[in-house]
């Protein structure tokens, strides 16, 4: 199905009498990865709930594939947009089979168990995500990477084109931190899924993304290419510290690291 | 998978053994073959059909709903310690019956009693009460709603008072009777009442089955997975709302039903609702019709009240609850 996966025109939104976004316009294009960065408060987890309307209201238009979001029902959007929220401590009773059977939700019936296809295909993405051998483990015994891996998975059962993650790599560690952004890169390359991720990590958003959009206290400040992001002018502004910037070997974008106030 | 499978043949033996057992059970001992003997003389059959086998069926009804009733309220509000009796809904329950028996109205809307009309009216005054408050200030924690809860559980028991105090003797005593839940019921009149409500409640239940695994998850993951997380919370407060308004307006408020048998089956059979709801349904029948049995057979010829069963039950239960883990991961 054709049109530009997301389209925000003007969107703003208060909550409590407190403006969170502010007049945003933005495009993302099919098959693009687009990394959201800024500091804590900026708006950029509430950008992405707004997408997929967990967090509902606001005024301008958000729409996704070419229909304004209002448009589809609860369902239908999560057929087109899928979701992976930020780690946290909540309780997950659920085995990881159980929970990504759970993405197929959007296509079944009220009375319906999840039939065979459908178990085909959480299997084969289970595999895809390197999960399988974590099938039968309970949610809140995994490490969090081993959790991460499946909340994607789940995202993915859902059959959706457009993946919004919320700090895919925060709190994992360093082999989980490079098997996540290694997945997300393979998905967004080769099996064709639109991505927009909030990070923290800048050199990890620079080093998967082909576009950056910078937040600041709900306005956009920034969208371009990661080269154009990497420079100190640019990176001090957003985040209103001071950064060091290193070059690496067979890259021509430096490495970002805050640096000491001077 | 095998192991589950043995599990819920156990719970159905279980409901099954308790369901077939408990008319035969009292002070007089019944001679089975005199059942299917004509004549109104006939002691043993006036006993098992007007009386007992009512009463099981009764509490039967009684114990599904409550059961399915706090499954869903547990899911909703991700805690084991939500239901429908804690949250004070079975005292709104009450307290819309009473006002309805005090003030001495006697009406029926589309063939509903006002006693159920006014039950239903009180359910969902405290459902949109404690859910209000605790919703006030964006902040939403299950402590906050428990207390909620509790707070409307109190004035309105309070307000029970107050009406039985300024009534007359008749209507003091079948207000009493709002405050404490028991199933004194004489042939199948009641049941019939309850059946519809038990039998819509329990189904509605069991179809948002789907709902009720993501809803368990958060609203953030349910609403992303393609849950209308308003629209299923509206149809669960309305069909809980429904149940216990059937089971006060017959049985009284009847506590910690709702809050033990789901979670006693979740411990058994994990925490997938389209197993569970099943399994909730079956044992919390069976377990309401155990108590009851309890209750008239315990110190007879006297009985006492079921309600006062399973609180005694109830109460050390819900503490062990609380001290299980506030966090929920250990609770669920």
């Amino acid at each position: 199905m054709a049109g530009v996966p997301v389209e925000l025109k003007g969107f703003s939104l208060s909550i409590e009498d407190k403006l969170i976004l502010a007049g945003i316009d933005l495009r993302v294009e099919q098959g693009e990865y687009v990394s959201i960065v800024g500091p804590n408060g900026a708006g950029k987890t509430t950008l992405l709930r707004c997408i997929n309307r967990i967090v509902t209201g606001g005024s301008g238009e958000i729409s996704v594939f070419g229909r304004p979001i209002t448009q589809y029902s609860q369902r239908e959007l999560a057929r087109r947009v899928s979701y992976v929220p930020q780690l946290d401590g909540r309780a997950l009773p659920f085995t990881a089979e159980q929970f990504v059977s759970l993405g197929r939700y959007p296509y079944l019936g009220p009375f319906s168990a999840p039939g065979e296809e459908d178990r085909r295909l959480v299997r084969e993405i289970m595999a895809g995500t390197g999960v399988t051998e974590l099938a039968d483990r309970r949610l809140d015994t995994l490490s969090g990477g081993e959790r991460q891996k499946v909340f994607i998975a789940a995202a993915l059962a859902q059959g959706a084109d457009l993946l919004l993650l919320d700090e895919p790599t925060s709190f994992l560690d360093y082999r989980h931190q490079v098997e996540v952004r290694r997945l997300l890169e393979r998905l967004n390359r080769t099996e064709g899924k639109t991505v927009l991720a909030v990070t923290h990590n800048l050199n990890d958003a620079v080093a998967s993304c082909h576009r950056v959009v910078a937040l600041k206290a709900g306005v956009k400040v920034f969208d371009g290419g990661p080269a154009e992001l990497v420079r100190r002018d640019k990176l001090e502004e957003i985040y209103d510290t001071t950064f060091i910037l290193i070059g690496q070997p067979g890259s021509d974008i430096p490495l970002v690291r805050p640096g000491e106030a001077g | 998978m095998r192991v589950r499978k043995w599990i819920v043949a156990a719970i159905a033996a279980f409901s099954l053994v308790t369901v077939l057992a408990a008319p035969l059970a009292g002070p007089h001992q019944l001679h089975l073959a005199e059942l299917w003997r004509p004549g109104a003389d006939n002691i043993d059959a006036r006993i098992f059909w007007d009386i007992r086998l009512p009463r099981v069926c009764t509490s039967f009804l009684a114990g599904s709903a409550l059961a399915a009733a706090g499954l869903a309220f547990q899911a909703m509000f991700r805690n084991p310690l939500a239901t429908p009796f804690t949250l004070g809904v079975a005292s709104g329950a009450s307290l819309g019956a009473c006002v309805y028996v005090g003030l001495g109205f006697t009406f029926t809307i589309f063939g509903f009693s006002g006693e159920i009309v006014g039950s239903f009216a009180g359910a969902l005054l405290a459902v949109g009460l404690v859910y209000g408050v605790s919703r006030f200030k964006h902040g939403f924690t299950t402590g906050g709603m428990l207390l909620a809860g509790v707070a409307v559980s109190f004035f309105f028991s309070s307000l029970i008072l107050l009406i039985q105090y300024m009534s007359d003797f008749t209507k003091s005593f079948n207000i009493l009777r709002r405050l404490i839940g028991g199933i004194q019921v004489v042939g199948f009149d009641a049941a019939f009442e309850l059946l519809p409500f038990v039998a819509g409640g329990v189904a509605v239940v069991i179809s948002l089955s789907h709902e009720l695994n993501l809803l368990l998850l958060g609203e953030d993951i349910a609403t992303a997975r393609g849950v209308n997380v308003a629209r299923t919370r509206k149809i669960i407060f309305i069909t809980v709302s429904l149940m216990v308004a059937g089971v006060v307006s017959v049985c009284g408020p009847i506590g910690f039903v709702g809050m033990m048998a789901p979670h006693i089956v979740r411990q058994l059979l994990g925490p997938d609702h389209r197993v569970l709801s099943l399994g909730a349904v079956a044992f919390g029948g069976g377990f309401l019709t155990l108590c009851d049995t309890l209750a008239r057979t315990v110190i007879a010829p006297v009985e006492i009240p079921v309600g006062v069963i399973t609180a005694l039950l109830g109460g050390p239960f819900f503490l062990w609850l609380l001290m299980a883990g506030s966090s929920g991961r250990d609770v669920w």
